[in-house]
């Protein structure tokens, strides 16, 4: 007996130009199969992170400032309320990270499935494009989750304060594409993880205006801020979520530099993975 | 004469100042199951990455179904099936979920992959695995799971690297009946192998590629009957008297091959030519007459054997 009997070959049902124009949604599909294995952790991390960073420092630590910051409190606010966009973009970004980075190493290296994806008429470009949209996905979903745990926290206070969202996933998108890029690049997993955490995401993390004012730093510091996508998403944020001071030309400064971050983060992925495929 | 569906001519590939593969011409025409044979870093995979459309050769002209890889790379890669070496099977997701992020790489719709899905399923015997983690299959499954899924798009042309190395002598069985199976359905073979019985039973026609160049190339008969004798009378002296041997014995038979463990003698019939061997007065340890076979072919071509 054949199995085959039906057989029409791919001449007939295989339409290249299919895959070109929709390659990277059927890679996304993939990935959000695998990411939804994980879907209770996703959920509970999402979940947790904002309760405990907001209890645990926001309130804990909060209280402390509060009484000794006086009735202007930082920035004019509550220091919850001062704390809460940064962790926002925070989460944002490492949502980002986890379905970028894992992935992509992954992909390359530990199972090798871009190069099973590569043998179909899918491109490059088809799997970083679908890799970068699934971590997306995460992104908002994270971000949202943090955003409705803020409110229940009472520390928006503007009515445009929604917009974070946006701003807190364009900052996780624009870090996401570009360590993404990275991951790519890399043929050895540790260098990621001792070097590109160590010494650019907690730096990044920790001088990044996220505890205190960045004009509070020393000036020779103040650069890690101007050059991380946090520092620049959680100026945006503060003033969306509490109406703090910025002038116009600023917003567009932070606009357009995690813009710029994304665009880069996406032209590197893109040319990175189709030149490491085609080896 | 029968569709050309893949052309090399002069096919080379360097990497820095190593040549992978040096300049070989071969034709694989419709429907029937070529082998590229030869021994770990013969160049085999390289050439099937150019071939798959993956990698781009270094010169020389490469044609499949009648586009150039260089620049129709994905159209190209619509119409093929490929297994590689090593399963790159996606570990997190279960069977049916492979078989159908899979189909959905090469845009088939979800109507058509779920009938596909169990006719593959049943075609690797895999139906009752069919929600398991693919962590969890054998190797043997996983290696099925992965032609499976290379044909879930009905390729013309079916590549397969090294299809059962590291399987058990079942499962590679299995899988020879399988592979037979898509031959009889028209489906366009291409194999790279270094076991020679997997290619005496698998291909039509193949090449035996050794340091990246083209040694020969035939059906195994022909191949066989062209580099070798009909039969082989193997003996054995123990280790330290072999090499002693190789000289007298040589006058016994048309040709003689000196390895480290026995000596081959080559002769039309391996019986007669044993009698003769005692009647010089010489008494092996041990003897064995066997059919020559493509091992012997790539002894006689590069002196050295396919698996060391």
């Amino acid at each position: 007996m054949s199995s085959f009997q039906a057989r029409q070959g791919s001449l007939k049902i295989v339409d290249a130009a299919k895959v070109a124009a929709r390659g990277a949604l059927f890679v996304t599909e993939a990935r959000l199969r695998s990411m939804l294995k994980w879907v209770w952790l996703i959920i509970s991390i999402a979940i947790a992170n904002p309760v405990l960073y907001l209890i645990s420092i926001g309130l804990g630590l909060g209280s402390y400032i509060d009484q000794n910051a006086g009735s202007a409190g930082i920035d004019g606010v509550s220091y919850l309320t001062f704390l809460a966009p940064a962790l926002l973009a925070t989460a944002a970004i490492q949502g980002a990270m986890d379905e970028s980075v894992f992935p992509t190493l992954e992909g390359f290296k530990w199972n090798k499935t871009f190069f099973s994806m590569n043998a179909t008429p899918l491109s490059g470009n088809h799997i970083a494009m679908g890799v970068f949209f699934n971590s997306l996905i995460r992104t908002v979903f994270t971000a949202v989750l943090y955003w409705l745990v803020m409110l229940a926290f009472g520390v928006l206070e503007s009515p445009r304060a929604y917009l974070a969202i946006f701003t807190a996933v364009m900052a996780g998108a624009a870090f996401g594409a570009l360590m993404q890029a990275l991951a790519g690049l890399l043929e050895n997993e540790n260098m990621f993880f001792t070097i590109v955490e160590r010494f650019i995401i907690m730096p990044l993390f920790l001088f990044s205006g996220t505890f205190y004012p960045l004009s509070s730093m020393p000036i020779f510091l103040q650069w890690i801020g101007w050059i991380s996508p946090l520092w620049h998403a959680t100026e945006l944020g503060r003033w969306l979520t509490y109406g703090s001071e910025i002038s116009t030309s600023m917003l567009f400064v932070h606009f357009i530099f995690l813009n710029s971050i994304l665009a880069v983060g996406l032209f590197a992925s893109r040319r990175i993975f189709t030149r490491r495929l085609g080896k | 004469m029968s569709e050309s569906l893949i052309r090399a001519r002069g096919l080379t590939k360097k990497f820095d100042d190593f040549t992978a593969v040096n300049g070989i011409d071969f034709d694989v025409l419709k429907g029937e199951s070529f082998g590229l044979l030869g021994p770990n870093g013969a160049g085999k995979s390289t050439a099937m990455r150019m071939i798959g459309a993956t990698s781009q050769r270094t010169s020389g002209e490469l044609t499949i179904l009648g586009k150039d890889p260089e620049q129709f790379g994905p159209q190209i890669r619509a119409h093929l099936g490929v297994v590689p070496q090593q399963d790159n099977l996606d570990t997190q997701l279960s069977v049916t979920e492979n078989l159908y992020i899979y189909g959905r790489y090469f845009g088939l719709s979800r109507k058509f992959l779920k009938g596909k899905i169990e006719e593959l399923l049943a075609f690797a015997q895999l139906e009752e695995k069919r929600s398991a983690k693919v962590e969890s299959l054998s190797g043997g499954m996983k290696r099925r799971l992965t032609i499976a899924r290379a044909l879930v798009s009905e390729p013309e042309i079916l590549m397969l690297d090294e299809p059962t190395t590291g399987l058990d002598p079942q499962a590679r069985h299995i899988l020879w009946d399988r592979l037979f199976r898509l031959k009889e359905d028209g489906v366009t073979l291409l194999i790279t192998t270094h076991f020679m019985d997997e290619a005496e039973q698998l291909c039509d026609r193949l090449v035996v590629m050794d340091k990246g160049s083209i040694m020969a190339e035939g059906s195994p008969a022909q191949l066989i009957k062209d580099y070798s004798t009909k039969e082989v009378l193997e003996v054995r002296f123990g280790s330290e008297r072999n090499a002693g041997m190789a000289n007298d014995l040589g006058q016994l038979c048309e040709r003689i091959e000196e390895l480290p463990d026995r000596i081959l003698m080559y002769t039309e019939d391996g019986e007669e030519l044993l009698e003769r061997v005692y009647k010089k007065g010489f008494h092996p340890k041990t003897s064995l007459v066997r059919r020559s076979s493509l091992e012997d072919v790539f002894l006689r071509l590069t002196g050295r054997t396919l698996v060391d």
